[in-house]
């Protein structure tokens, strides 16, 4: 069995964004960059399903510029066993995202895509439906629980209200929720290891995708900020500017 | 100029009041692109829910109704609202930012090689919206080059559209469905059941974070809840900690709230958290760190230790709400 796991690297999202002066960007002087959490739930997910069913090939995939090197060393250190990167160092949209692996997935073939439910930076969480949709594949999105019985794969999802429960006939694609796992910290074994693991570079070109967004980013600000309010000294004080002053209780 | 279709999410035969933001969003579009606004309610028993929405002052409902789309599935779902906007000549298709939307809506997206912004917050013109990125730090104008567009819409950035007088024509949509393209077998769905308001539709949310300890602290915080008529909601902390239900979580990858009065007890205020909760009108911190971010947002702090503060101020509530009787 093979699985495919697509990885972004995205800025620490524990760190406050800051923009450009102009507008036109982030700014990512001294920025640290990370796996996409929600990507890193996903390579977690696929070796747990390896140290489960034993016979199972991780690749991980990502786009972008020669430094997602290493967020793919990162995922080879917990454990996938070889990485493609699909070089594109500007700016791309979920379409062309899909398109891509679409075109990654034509020729690795896997049995599984599991990847992140949506990216951290824009936020968007779109590709993976996209792709689904693209390779007439079907979808289980926000995945806390995940069983592969033979070909057989049975996915808890989290929605508004509930959980669904959902199966389907292999391949298809998931997205990995918070609460599906907790990822495992690459061991220093890992890393070495991971140094010698295969890395495959390619371009969209290769891949025979021509990249034209269709949803550009024409500029960015920063969100009226909230003024800092009162604080208070005694809950008496605090009912009272409830009732008189903010009239909400 | 095409028309701007919005998808109608319905859960048990009731009508998810999400949609009622996604409503005006759409109109807000014709008003800028031109053309109607078409609703489409798809379903096995939307007859009510069709003659609900019918009177939100729209061109016409489309109803698709059958047994094979009883259960929401993406793969059925997407082949239907294609057809709907491929008849009806769409130049927009509006939805909500809810699970199901997220869902579906890139799907669709790709079926009709359109462009797609999620979680839109205004609408600039008929190819440009505002939209948050990183975790609600950025807000981006981005522009959709294709010529239909599929937009998600952030439900508290919109008004819930209002019923009129007059009901706009509701029409059967007959829809022919591809089985052998619905690969995803829905096998159950297991409501978590809740006798508070939703926690994207409450007026009043109470959210507990790290600093209420466990499930006993949340108990604390639904007595109030239960005065106030609040949703309960809680920080990523309290929910990875097995304290409440995962759909509770507030925040960047959970719900988006801002209602009229936002408590946060115990919640230290980190990105993602705020992400989901500082468009609240009114922000109440409790917090014994004073300089924990959440203050930074807040409109009434109180540094207190909130095991000590929080019984006072119930009873506090509860006589304030005893002498208005």
């Amino acid at each position: 069995m093979k699985i495919l796991v697509p990885v972004k690297r995205v800025p620490d999202p524990d760190v406050k964004i800051k923009l450009k002066k102009d507008g036109s960007g982030i700014d990512t002087e001294g920025l640290k960059f990370v796996i996409n959490p929600f990507d890193e739930i996903a390579v977690e997910e696929a070796i747990r399903i390896k140290e489960r069913l034993g016979d199972v090939e991780i690749v991980v995939v990502s786009i972008g510029g020669e430094e997602s090197t290493e967020q793919l060393r990162t995922a080879m250190a917990m454990g996938a066993d070889r990485a493609i990167l699909v070089v594109h160092p500007d700016y791309i949209d979920p379409p062309n995202v899909a398109a891509i692996l679409a075109k990654v997935v034509e020729k690795e073939q896997p049995d599984l895509i599991i990847a992140g439910k949506q990216a951290v930076d824009d936020d968007l969480g779109q590709a993976m439906q996209m792709l689904a949709e693209m390779l007439d594949y079907p979808q289980a999105t926000f995945a806390s629980k995940v069983e592969i019985d033979g070909t057989k794969v049975t996915v808890v999802r989290e929605v508004d209200g509930g959980l669904t429960t959902v199966e389907f006939e292999m391949p298809g694609i998931i997205t990995a929720e918070l609460r599906l796992n907790e990822p495992r910290y690459a061991s220093l074994p890992g890393i070495m290891k991971a140094k010698r693991k295969p890395l495959d570079k390619m371009t969209p070109a290769d891949l025979g995708v021509e990249v034209s967004p269709k949803l550009t980013v024409k500029a960015m600000s920063e969100p009226p900020a909230r003024k800092a309010g009162k604080i208070v000294e005694s809950v008496d004080e605090l009912v009272k500017l409830l009732h008189e002053e903010a009239k909400v209780i | 100029m095409g028309n701007a279709i919005v998808y109608i999410e319905t859960r048990d035969g009731a009508l998810k009041k999400a949609s009622l933001s996604a409503v005006s969003a759409a109109k807000d579009y014709v008003s800028k692109a031109g053309g109607d606004v078409i609703l489409a309610v798809l379903g096995n028993n939307v007859d009510s829910v069709a003659e609900e929405v019918a009177k939100l002052g729209v061109a016409k409902v489309l109803k698709a109704q059958g047994a094979d789309l009883e259960n929401y599935v993406a793969e059925s779902y997407t082949q239907v609202l294609k057809q709907i906007a491929e008849a009806n000549d769409a130049s927009a298709i509006f939805g909500t930012a809810t699970a199901q939307g997220k869902d579906l809506l890139p799907r669709l997206a790709a079926a009709l090689g359109a462009g797609m912004a999620s979680d839109i917050l205004e609408i600039i013109d008929d190819k440009t919206f505002k939209r948050p990125m990183y975790a609600g730090n950025v807000i981006a104008e981005v522009e959709i080059s294709t010529p239909v567009k599929v937009l998600s819409v952030r439900s508290t950035a919109f008004p819930h559209a209002e019923a009129g007088d007059t009901a706009a024509p509701i029409e059967d949509f007959s829809y022919s469905l591809d089985s052998s393209k619905v690969k995803t077998k829905f096998v159950k769905f297991e409501e978590i059941k809740s006798e508070r308001p939703e926690l994207t539709e409450a007026e009043i949310v109470i959210s507990g974070g790290r600093g209420v300890k466990g499930p006993e602290g949340f108990k604390m915080l639904e007595e109030l809840a239960d005065i106030l008529n609040a949703a309960i909601g809680a920080s990523r902390a309290a929910v990875d900690a097995g304290w409440v239900p995962n759909d509770l979580q507030v925040g960047q990858t959970g719900k988006i709230v801002a209602p009229n009065l936002y408590i946060a007890c115990g919640i230290s205020g980190a990105i993602q958290h705020l992400a989901g909760m500082k468009d609240s009108k009114v922000i109440v911190a409790i917090n014994k760190d004073p300089d924990a971010p959440i203050f930074q947002v807040a409109d009434y702090g109180l540094v207190a230790d909130f095991f000590k503060v929080w019984p006072e101020f119930v009873e506090k509530v509860k006589q304030l709400k005893a002498e208005e009787g």
